[in-house]
């Protein structure tokens, strides 16, 4: 579930903080531009494993901050592909059923990749698969709040940083709305159609 | 900023656990301000990932118990990604260590294993052969199962 990341970066420290040990200072900094932030193509940061290496910390002129050159490891959210994870089902729409981890909120399991066959409950809104026995059918229900164990089938990154001023013609139709299309950096796609996939309390004995 | 190597080690649910428990003690120890603007996104992951973790059977696990085990396995010839699924869920059904060597050869579920609100549920033949060369039997699984609960400690 969690990779470690070689990266290296020019950290700025303040002249109010040398008082501090460097490594210190740095650690702290890079937690502060890092931790729960999202790297495009990389994964979701948690946080500092350690420093491998320090290279000499330069002043430059009209900045009384120091600048170094770290070379550190990061510890990150990056599961593999068909790997398998259990989570909590946060609600059920009709794109899917939302799983969280408590720590990474954007996980979808479409209608296709869930147990065959399923259907969605607008009264209840929650989707159900309908389990056949000899005795008859039995509706399983995917309620929020239940632990579900699901495979990593798909994963998405979104490049979100910001592209600079939009064109004249988008600005003045879209000025009311103002339709903030919200796009996860990063998203998983679950699938759970194989025995042993799903919510835990089906596949636990008795 | 430059990524240097997305891949470089692949870290256990244990090893997270232990890093970020002793990151809150050393926090908690130097004790002073915690300048809330720029912690707290440290913090807010830090909590979260904490109580994920925390729910999955690793909270149990020591490195002494990490080393054993993978001792253990190595006469079973798993790839590292199955190990570490292994180590991190701690299966306690052949169904789920199915889920997680994609290349295992299994013919049937044992009585037990049947889905618990039908007991009219007994043999089901389920085939799990991939193109590969690697294949577990019936007896490995069992052998498998057997190591990960004497050797992974579960709830108490």
């Amino acid at each position: 579930m969690f990779v470690l990341v070689e990266m290296m970066d020019t950290v700025r420290i303040p002249p109010w903080q040398f008082e501090m040990k460097l490594n210190d200072s740095i650690a702290e900094e890079l937690n502060k531009k890092l931790a729960n932030k999202v790297v495009y193509n990389v994964g979701l940061c948690i946080c500092l494993y350690d420093i491998t290496k320090l290279e000499d910390s330069y002043i430059f002129p009209g900045d009384g901050a120091s600048h170094t050159k770290v070379h550190f490891r990061y510890v990150v959210f990056h599961p593999f592909l068909d790997e398998i994870l259990i989570g909590e089902i946060k609600g059920c729409s009709q794109d899917g059923v939302h799983v969280s981890l408590g720590f990474f909120d954007d996980i979808v399991i479409p209608p296709e990749s869930l147990q065959q066959p399923a259907k969605f409950d607008e009264a209840e809104q929650v989707w159900v698969w309908e389990y056949e026995t000899e005795e008859g059918a039995h509706d399983l229900y995917m309620d929020t709040g239940e632990e579900i164990r699901f495979r990593i089938v798909d994963e998405s990154f979104v490049d979100t940083s910001p592209t600079g001023p939009s064109s004249t013609e988008a600005s003045t139709s879209g000025a009311t709305e103002e339709v903030q299309k919200k796009e996860a950096p990063y998203m998983l796609v679950g699938s759970i159609s194989e025995p042993g996939l799903g919510l835990l309390s089906w596949w636990t004995n008795s | 900023m430059e990524v240097k190597d997305a891949n470089a080690a692949l870290l256990s649910n244990f090893e997270v656990f232990q890093l970020l428990t002793d990151l809150k003690q050393q926090r908690k120890d130097s004790g002073k301000h915690k300048q809330s603007s720029g912690q707290q996104n440290l913090n807010t992951i830090m909590y979260e990932t904490l109580k994920y973790i925390s729910k999955t059977p690793c909270r149990f696990q020591s490195p002494e118990i990490v080393r054993d085990f993978l001792i253990a396995m190595k006469g079973h010839k798993l790839t590292k990604a199955e190990k570490l699924q292994l180590l991190n869920h701690r299966p306690m059904s052949a169904v789920e260590i199915q889920l997680e060597d994609k290349d295992c050869l299994y013919t049937s579920f044992p009585e037990s294993k049947s889905v618990s609100w039908s007991r009219g549920f007994e043999r089901q033949n389920i085939q799990m052969v991939e193109e590969s060369e690697e294949r577990l039997t019936e007896e490995q699984i069992e052998s498998l199962l057997q190591t990960v609960s004497s050797i992974l400690p579960g709830n108490p």
